[in-house]
């Protein structure tokens, strides 16, 4: 059993095309460790495999973000208004990963809507960091990363808006990636901010990754209007120097507001890829620091907008004994969302209320212009963009939930790349103690490369991956 | 801070009931949050164009063909109510 524990995704999917792998033994590996979840990463574990699909994922079986709808499956996206909800459909893209070979294993536990940064704004209860069960794992993909550090799942998808793949997967110390906006159907995700969201796969190690990632691209998605065709096709990646790529950092994303034990991990990542030939230097990125504001302000203001669907009428939680229509809608949204979905509707709806929308929502806008023209003039000069991929290493339970920009600032490096539209990824770059001092914990890089860039970022992530030598394995859990 | 009347007025936008702690606590920290947001206010933006969307995508259009629809008793199953094969409200009336 830990023989096949212990496989990575790539390696489970080529032991089982060798025949020297069960796909039912190894499905029923994960069943049973998601079944018996301590964590709490999990909201919906599968009985038992469904039929078996040939494919490249090779039966590899997937954990899949709540949000994502499923049909016959709880797809809550962490929130009580959607408990029990079982949709008439399923996403586009767990539809082309279950088409090739990766059976869906369970639903993952989020922050409700995708709104948070430590999972602990789930309807159902907040999920553990493998690494410190009292501790957070980020968020709000908070159940996937969790799952797949545990090894509850080999693989799992998960959804970015403006770090909630990248920041988890950081805290529990696996790879995760934010593809570039568009190329990724958003069919089926129960929408947040729509302009933002996109799906990604959280794994091991980076070769899983590209391995996940290249069947979740590809046609476009006549049911996703904002999707694209990906150029060409994802490659497993071999690379393993750096000779003559440019690495260019920002300062403005790399010095204040981050923790030391998470900058020397950093500076130590930097010293590596010069060791592998890469060039490295201080970039600018002027507008980034003003990237939270703007973020604060269109992501609240799309999903005020995406959020009006729960109004008790069609799915989802009603309440009851209503006299009228007004009061059903009113009663229903105040019972069934939480505290931090209640905010940032409020503040959605107040940045584009009659005499705030151009001073707030206007405005944010111009500075996400800016953004882009900052990080289009950075790629003239450099491939990539690296920065610490959170400002912190995984806090402590209920340290941050009374304080909501606090909590905000946890996307202070991934949100420049998120309003940009462009891809980044994640990946391990040592331990560090937490400031208090404490059992070391995972820190994550962020590479950032221009859009469509995915396969060329990909194998520099793997080529630092090698030299890092990250043991991924979360202490306790194995 | 941010007037109790202004966050009751918002919530009415919004289709949100709010208890009055609620009203309280949401005045406080929409103040705090709308401090940060401020500081976009010192960037001079007035010639940049503004961006909604991050691609260039212009009338993504797919074929006019006619594809079956949803089944009603699914478009259905998930309602709270159902009257006379279609969603049911209060209505004062009923």
């Amino acid at each position: 059993m830990s023989e096949i524990l212990a496989l990575s995704a790539t390696a489970a999917a080529a032991a089982v095309a060798a025949g020297e792998l069960d796909a039912g033994e190894l499905f029923e590996a994960y069943r049973a460790r998601a079944a018996a979840d301590q964590l709490n990463a999990f909201v919906w574990v599968a009985e038992r495999a469904p039929a078996a699909v040939a494919g490249p994922l090779g039966g590899v079986p997937l954990a899949v973000k709540d949000l994502f709808c499923t049909a016959g499956v709880p797809s809550q996206s962490g929130s009580r208004i959607l408990e029990g909800y079982c949709p008439p459909y399923t996403a586009t893209v767990v539809e082309r990963l279950a088409a090739a070979g990766a059976p869906l294993l369970g639903k993952t536990n989020q922050d409700e809507f995708a709104m948070g940064s430590s999972t602990e704004n789930s309807g159902f209860g907040p999920v553990r960091n493998p690494w410190d069960r009292g501790r957070v794992p980020g968020g709000s993909s908070g159940g996937s990363a969790a799952a797949v550090a545990a090894r509850l799942a080999p693989w799992a998808l998960g959804t970015d808006t403006g770090g909630s793949i990248r920041q988890p997967a950081a805290l529990c110390g696996i790879v995760g990636l934010k593809p570039t906006y568009g190329a990724v159907s958003r069919y089926g995700m129960i929408a947040f901010a729509s302009s933002l969201d996109q799906a990604g796969p959280l794994t091991r190690d980076v070769t899983d990754a590209a391995l996940l990632y290249g069947s979740m691209v590809g046609a476009r998605d006549p049911r996703d209007s904002t999707s694209l065709e990906f150029p060409g096709t994802i490659e497993l990646p071999q690379r393993t120097d750096l000779a003559g790529v440019r690495i260019g950092v920002p300062v403005e994303l790399s010095g204040e507001g981050i923790e030391p034990g998470v900058l020397r991990a950093f500076e130590a990542a930097l010293e590596l890829m010069r060791g592998l030939g890469a060039s490295v230097e201080e970039c600018a990125l002027p507008h980034a620091p003003h990237a939270l504001a703007a973020y604060y302000v269109l992501a609240p203001a799309e999903a005020s907008s995406n959020l009006a669907r729960f109004d008790g009428v069609r799915y989802g939680y009603r309440a009851a004994g209503a006299a009228d229509l007004m009061e059903m809608y009113t009663r229903t949204r105040h019972d069934g969302f939480g505290p931090e979905v209640k905010r940032r509707i409020m503040l959605g709806t107040y940045a584009l209320s009659s005499g705030y929308y151009d001073a707030y929502y206007g405005r944010a806008q111009r500075v996400r212009t800016k953004i882009a023209q900052d990080f289009a003039a950075a790629f003239g000069r450099f491939d990539f963009i690296a920065t610490p991929t959170a400002p912190g290493v995984a806090f402590e339970l209920g340290a941050k939930t009374a304080d909501p920009l606090a909590m905000y600032l946890n996307d202070f490096c991934t949100v420049p790349m998120s309003l940009a539209g462009i891809p980044a990824i994640s990946i391990p770059c040592g331990l560090a103690p937490p400031p208090g001092g404490g059992l070391e914990l995972p820190v994550g890089l962020q590479l950032a490369g221009p859009a469509f860039s995915e396969n060329a970022l990909l194998e520099a992530a793997y080529a630092l991956e090698q030299a890092i030598e990250f043991d991924g394995s979360a202490p306790n859990e194995a | 801070m941010i007037e109790r009347d202004e966050v009751r007025h918002v919530a009415r936008l919004a289709r949100l009931q709010l208890s009055d702690e609620e009203v309280d606590r949401m005045a406080v920290e929409l103040a705090g949050v709308l401090d940060h947001i401020a500081t976009i206010a010192e960037l001079d933006l007035d010639a940049v164009e503004p961006t909604s969307h991050v691609v260039a995508v212009e009338n993504a259009l797919r074929d006019d063909e006619p594809q079956p629809s949803l089944p009603r008793e699914q478009a259905l199953a998930g309602a709270p109510a159902v009257a006379d094969d279609g969603f049911a409200v209060p209505s004062p009336q009923a």
